[in-house]
């Protein structure tokens, strides 16, 4: 009865339909719109006129030039590379460097946790461009950060190979450097979560049954908390391959990563249905192996 | 060899364990023979988790010695030691089938792969899980789980096994046919068991011997036997099986009987107790079975009148609740030996005697 008190009004008046069918509404048109926009643009071809791509009439209706020179222009291949290979960097160190911060979050007393935790998101606090902007100050060849490196590399280094200043500027280094650092709360955070319901029961059990500690992680932990590592990669991996300030920032331009290109045929070269062809390309590499995941997921589903 | 007694098994000597300022376990000493069956009983936060965690070697101790076999377990980890744990959530791998489960602890002994598989089959074979061996964890019942989580501690051959509340997650059926099959187990394995509950028919059920727990100390060990007809304290008495309890004073000795003085009853002859002093206030304890109704005056050391104020009938015997003069209440369970109307066999509002032998009146000190 007070069940029925409770979601009477949820029920009438289609109600429900309003509040459930809103963020479809949302979805349809700030995202599944624009993309089929971004599509149709794709096999457009570009003319000098205000927009600069037109269809059908004098020109093709459907036109391929685009995607038949992501596919064969070193330039877009290269770029792709440089992005996947940045990407898989920032999210292999995320990882490396996030794991370690998870299980510390979830193992160190309670009164702490939240305090850490709070730690770990403070940096969204401040401006993301700010922090950007104070790594390139690091990262110059003058500062005392490029300074106490370059004399470290020079003293642990032979002779031979000391240097005056470290290039770090304008580097593939750089970028997944500034990568790391900005994505690092979007691999911790879905990492301890999926760690913190971990039952600690079960690492006093392969204790008692034989397992040192490293053991136990080996076996008890990391196993479960795999969708944590897939869902930090993706959160980490996807936004990384199509960043397009950190590399135009602290980047090297003679090797452009993909969120660049677009950028550049959109405003320099305003080529836009080859920037909808890259961006639909980007897209589908991002999204095939998504759904791969999910479709494991649903298979070995219902394991917890 | 020196002609000094046997080393028990396991001997725990003197334990305690402090949280902070609260004791958790309080001076327990104890020794365990090899295979026995040894059951920990007592009430909710009364510490037997806390001492099978110390046994276990996650908890460390705050005083005392554990020896198992001779060897003191002081600094020895978890993983070194020759106790095995089944935990009372059952702890089993998520991840793993229950065919892994079992065969984990397995990973560390050096022993061929063959004969690990053997092992696995074997202690299938022994909790008859052969055909759920590819099942994961949350694809078995509650009671396959207790199983699977019991042949996982047994399949390392432990020289201890500590069980925490083995049964506490069945249902009443499943837990009285789950009893025997781990008392079969057992003498199987001949692996020496350590049980805790909180439930005494479990434990008089399954253990040789018990030791009664409460507020982090060891009340009494001994043998179901003992523990029921000989409690030591009023603790131990009211813990395990019912009784009703008098207020009482030692008034003498009458040959080899004990004269008791009780307020709501009279003049009590009861077992001689060794240390007992005239005037000194006492518990006689009188347990529902050792008392018997008649209607008429029977010819017996103990007599008390009573009204019957409430009856429980249930089937092959009654309960009975009798008022005395002095207005308390005693419990005496009779048997329906009879079939049928029973002229003998006392009614609501009846008037009846109640009789116990001395030898049946348990007189407590503490
Ligand atoms: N890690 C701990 N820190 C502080 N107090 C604890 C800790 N572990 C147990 N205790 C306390 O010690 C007491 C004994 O706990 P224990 O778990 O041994 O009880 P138990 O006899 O197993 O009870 P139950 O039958 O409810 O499982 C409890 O009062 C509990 O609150
Ligand atoms: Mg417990």
């Amino acid at each position: 009865m007070s069940k029925a008190y409770k979601t009477g009004w949820f029920d009438r008046k289609g109600w429900s339909d309003i509040i459930i069918g809103l963020p479809y509404v949302w979805l349809v048109a700030l995202f599944l719109l624009p993309f089929l926009i971004v599509v149709a643009m794709s096999v457009a071809t570009k003319t000098p006129t205000a927009p600069p791509f037109s269809f059908g009439g004098d020109y093709p209706l459907l036109n391929w030039e685009g995607y038949e020179r992501v596919f064969s222009d070193g330039l877009y291949l290269r770029a792709f590379l440089t992005s996947v290979v940045n990407a898989a960097a920032a999210m292999l160190l995320c990882l490396i460097v996030g794991y370690p911060m998870a299980l510390g979050l979830v193992r160190v007393a309670p009164a702490w946790r939240n305090i850490l935790l709070m730690l770990v998101i403070l940096p969204f606090w401040t401006s993301f461009l700010l922090r950007v902007y104070a790594w390139m100050g690091l990262m110059g060849k003058n500062s005392w950060f490029n300074k106490l490196l370059t004399d470290w590399w020079n003293f642990v280094v032979p002779v031979d190979w000391a240097v005056n200043s470290i290039p770090m500027m304008h580097t593939n280094f750089a970028v997944v450097l500034v990568m790391v650092y900005t994505y690092l709360p979007f691999m911790i955070l879905p990492l301890y979560a999926s760690l913190e319901r971990l039952d600690t029961t079960l690492d006093e059990a392969a204790l008692d049954l034989g397992s040192r500690p490293h053991q136990v992680f080996f076996d008890i932990t990391l196993p479960q908390s795999v969708p944590g590592i897939i869902a930090g990669g993706m959160l980490v991996f996807i936004p990384a391959a199509g960043e397009l300030v950190i590399p135009t920032l602290v980047g090297n331009s003679a090797s452009p990563m993909i969120g660049r290109v677009i950028s550049d045929e959109f405003n320099q070269a305003r080529d836009w249905p080859m920037a909808s062809a890259v961006a639909v390309a980007l897209l589908v590499l991002m999204v095939v192996p998504t759904m791969l995941y999910s479709h494991f997921q649903a298979k070995s589903g219902g394991a917890k | 060899m020196p002609a000094a007694q046997a080393e028990p098994f396991l001997r725990i000597e003197g334990v305690s364990k402090k949280f902070g300022s609260f004791t958790a376990v309080s001076d327990v000493s104890l020794t365990v023979e090899k295979g026995e069956i040894f059951a920990l009983l007592g009430g909710s936060g009364c510490g037997k988790t806390t001492l099978l965690r110390m046994l276990a070697g996650f908890e460390d101790l705050s005083a005392g010695r554990i020896f198992l076999d001779g060897k003191d377990m002081a600094g020895v980890p978890p993983w070194l030691r020759p106790v095995h744990m089944m935990f009372q959530s059952y702890a089993l791998f998520p991840h793993m089938t229950v065919e892994t489960n079992i065969a984990y602890g397995l990973k560390h002994e050096p022993i061929s792969k063959a004969a690990k598989q053997d092992r696995v089959r074997e202690m299938l074979d022994l909790v008859q899980l052969t055909q759920f061996a590819a099942r994961k964890p949350h694809q078995i019942s509650g009671g396959q789980r207790q199983r699977v989580a019991l042949a996982r501690a047994l399949a390392r051959q432990p020289k201890l096994l500590l069980l925490d509340e083995p049964l506490a997650a069945l249902d009443k059926k499943l837990r009285e046919h789950t009893q025997f099959e781990l008392m079969s187990i057992q003498q199987r394995t001949g692996v020496t068991f350590m049980v805790v509950t909180h439930d005494q028919e479990e434990a008089m059920t399954l253990a040789d011997r018990i030791a009664v727990m409460d507020k982090g100390q060891v009340k009494q060990v001994g043998t179901p036997t003992d523990i029921y007809e000989f409690p030591n304290s009023r603790f131990v008495a009211g813990f395990i099986g019912s009784i009703t309890s008098f207020e009482a004073s030692v008034k003498g000795r009458d040959g080899d009987h004990l004269v008791l003085d009780v307020p709501a009853l009279g003049a009590v002859q009861a077992r001689d107790v060794p240390g007992l002093v005239e005037g000194q206030a006492v518990t006689l304890a009188l347990r529902p079975e050792k008392l018997r109704i008649t209607k008429n005056r029977p010819d017996a050391t103990n007599v008390v009148e009573g009204q019957v104020k409430d009856l429980a009938y249930f089937g092959k015997d009654s309960l009975y609740r009798i008022t005395l003069p002095s207005g308390e209440l005693v419990q005496a369970h009779a048997v329906n030996a009879n079939r049928g109307e029973d002229a003998a066999r006392a009614d609501w509002d009846d008037r009846v005697f109640l009789s116990f032998d001395p030898a049946s009146a348990i007189v407590l000190a503490e």
